[in-house]
């Protein structure tokens, strides 16, 4: 739990938060991440960020379902509980199919869900810090990390020129806890001086 | 400024010119060799030959409007750029509606009972199966049908041929472009509504499943519809990725093709869920009604070209075209296209073959010949069409979402 300093600007129009992706980027600033109220096509490609490997994942759970059903199935119906249907092989492959099918995709579907939870650390119970509540309504967020060598006062001229409507900066822990967020989020912004220096 | 006008390129001609006499070599031989021919299976084999090749390029040509139809209902922009091209292609089907409908003449007037056995009055007289079928079943209904399903395709594709040239005449703005777009909904509305009725139903069950009259499939109408959908796109990626070869359709970008690839992506394993589903049922209940449509293509003769045709169209694409890299290569997609384009070729004649010349079957001079002299024709309409009309509509209202779309 490192709780780190923020600056965060808001912005309320797409063909501002563009160029202002841009530039800050140019000027050296780390963009920790851009908040949006709706998916913003070609943001992810102005932000540099990488290809996600998520689908890769999806394959390996989907093989994993298929293997799981392919090898319970042929145990039970060649192994375990043999029976005669209508004179089928007791190996019969076409028959399995639609369960093999129905298990890898339920297995991709599932496990790539759960992974896509764990990236973007979402999890029941699971508290996370909120720069704006407008970012699910209206604006258009943009936080930048600060480093030890990052001048606070310059980088909020900087996106205030950039175009933000509103500029601040916020002591807050990007990664997740368990416990109740107005309680414990005091003691966090008491500890702030902690990462300042 | 872009390049709007397509002139049709010496090397396209030479390719369209010299397909077209290799086909008309082929099909005079073959009207020699095989149509005059004493034996029945020669004649046979000459006339499932053009019944395959006519049926799948209408099948095909037909599917690129109702492509058009479908991104017009779902309010899409995306393929605003390139829709000249499915249009250009879907010129043809008057063509290939006039060569279907001889060839269906010269069938059912000539009595080729072997390609469609309800036509052996005699069989009917005494078949249980064929009897049963007789009101659906005969050259009455089969020729009214035919006639009305082809001419509403032309007629409705041509009119919604003129509402896109409209988008090059001028400015379409405020309460016109809402009138414009409502209209083209209306017509794609009732294109898609017959289309549903026609190839979605009942023509691949009268033109192509009655060739095995006894069997039936109430799942064999869409699964020749994916095969001509599927074939369709394939046409679409070729002439788009060929287009832009020529410096054409600069706003058509890789953002394009990608959503092309995932079209032939999706429909191909939508075309081998249908193909299971029929093959798996039948297989699993086993009655020998029913099974005597797959007992010839899994354990008879066609037992290669069954296997070749589901690894072409199903293996093939879904290991290749899974990445996203993939389909956003101009090369694989390329590729691709022309591997499936032939595999669902290859499909349409194994629909059409074991019911009509059986065991006597081959893949040889006249079959390939029949595919040039088809692909000739699809070349020498789809460029003509091509050059006639601008190819980017300039005034489309949804053209501006099309040039700034992202995947």
């Amino acid at each position: 739990m490192t709780i780190k300093k923020f600056v965060v600007g808001s912005f309320d129009d797409e063909d501002v938060l563009f160029p202002a992706v841009r530039n800050v980027r140019k000027a050296g600033y780390k963009i920790q991440d851009v908040y949006t109220p709706f998916p913003v096509h070609g943001l992810d490609k102005e932000l540099g960020m990488r290809e996600t490997r998520l689908h890769t994942a999806g394959f390996i759970y989907a093989l994993c379902g298929l293997i799981t059903a392919l090898g319970f199935i042929s145990w039970i119906l060649t192994m375990d509980w043999v029976q005669n249907y209508g004179g089928k092989p007791h190996f019969s492959l076409l028959a399995w199919i639609p369960i093999m099918f129905e298990l890898t995709v339920l297995f991709s579907g599932v496990g790539m869900t759960l992974t896509f939870c764990y990236l973007c650390q979402l999890a029941p119970f699971v508290k996370k810090h909120h720069f704006s509540p407008r970012a699910t309504d209206d604006l258009f967020v943009m936080v930048i990390e600060c480093t030890p060598h990052t001048d606070i006062r310059e980088a909020e001229s900087f996106l205030a020129a950039a175009g933000a409507k509103d500029v601040n900066v916020q002591n807050a822990e990007v990664g997740w806890w368990f416990g109740r967020y107005d309680m414990d989020r005091k003691l966090f912004d008491q500890n702030a001086e902690v990462v300042t220096a | 400024m872009i390049r709007q006008q397509f002139e049709i390129p010496a090397k396209y001609k030479k390719w369209t010119y010299g397909l077209l006499a290799v086909g008309l070599v082929a099909f005079l031989a073959g009207v020699f060799v095989l149509g005059f021919s004493k034996d029945e299976h020669d004649q046979t084999r000459f006339w499932a030959g053009l019944l395959q090749n006519s049926l799948y390029f209408l099948l095909i040509c037909n599917a690129c409007m109702f492509f058009i139809c479908i991104n017009i209902l779902g309010q899409s922009s995306w393929q605003t750029t390139f829709r000249r091209i499915p249009e250009a292609i879907a010129a043809v089907v008057p063509v290939f509606a006039i060569v279907s409908l001889i060839v269906f003449i010269a069938i059912v007037m000539g009595h080729q009972h072997h390609i469609y056995h309800w036509l052996d009055k005699d069989a009917v007289a005494t078949d249980k199966i064929l009897n049963w079928k007789k009101g659906f079943l005969n050259p009455t209904f089969f020729f009214v049908w035919t006639v009305i399903t082809l001419t509403v395709w032309v007629v409705v594709g041509k009119k919604i041929k003129q509402l896109s040239l409209r988008a090059d005449a001028g400015e379409i703005t405020g309460e016109e472009a809402r009138k414009y777009i409502f209209s083209n909904t209306v017509w794609a509305g009732i294109f898609v509504v017959f289309f549903a009725l026609t190839t979605g139903s009942t023509i691949p069950w009268l033109w192509l499943m009655s060739i095995d009259a006894h069997w039936y499939s109430t799942m064999y109408s869409w699964y020749t519809f994916m095969s001509s959908f599927v074939g369709g796109l394939t046409l679409i990626a070729l002439l788009v990725v060929y287009l832009k070869n020529l410096g054409y359709l600069e706003h058509t970008t890789r953002e394009q093709l990608h959503d092309i690839g995932k079209y032939i992506f999706a429909f191909s394993i939508f075309w081998a869920y249908l193909w299971f589903s029929q093959f798996m049922l039948i297989w699993y209940a086993n009655i020998p009604e029913e099974t005597v449509y797959f007992k010839p293509r899994v354990q008879g003769a066609y037992n290669a070209i069954f296997w070749i045709n589901f690894i072409v169209n199903f293996i093939a694409p879904i290991l290749i075209l899974m990445t996203r890299g993939s389909k956003r290569n101009y090369a694989i997609i390329t590729f691709m296209s022309i591997l499936l384009f032939l595999g669902h070729w290859l499909d349409f004649y194994q629909m059409v073959m074991p019911g009509a010349v059986g065991d006597h079957y081959s893949l040889g001079w006249y079959e390939w010949g029949m595919l040039a002299l088809f692909v000739g024709i699809l070349m020498f309409f789809t460029g003509r069409a091509l050059a006639k009309a601008p190819l980017v509509p300039i005034y489309h209202p949804y053209l501006k979402e099309s040039l700034i779309h992202h995947t």
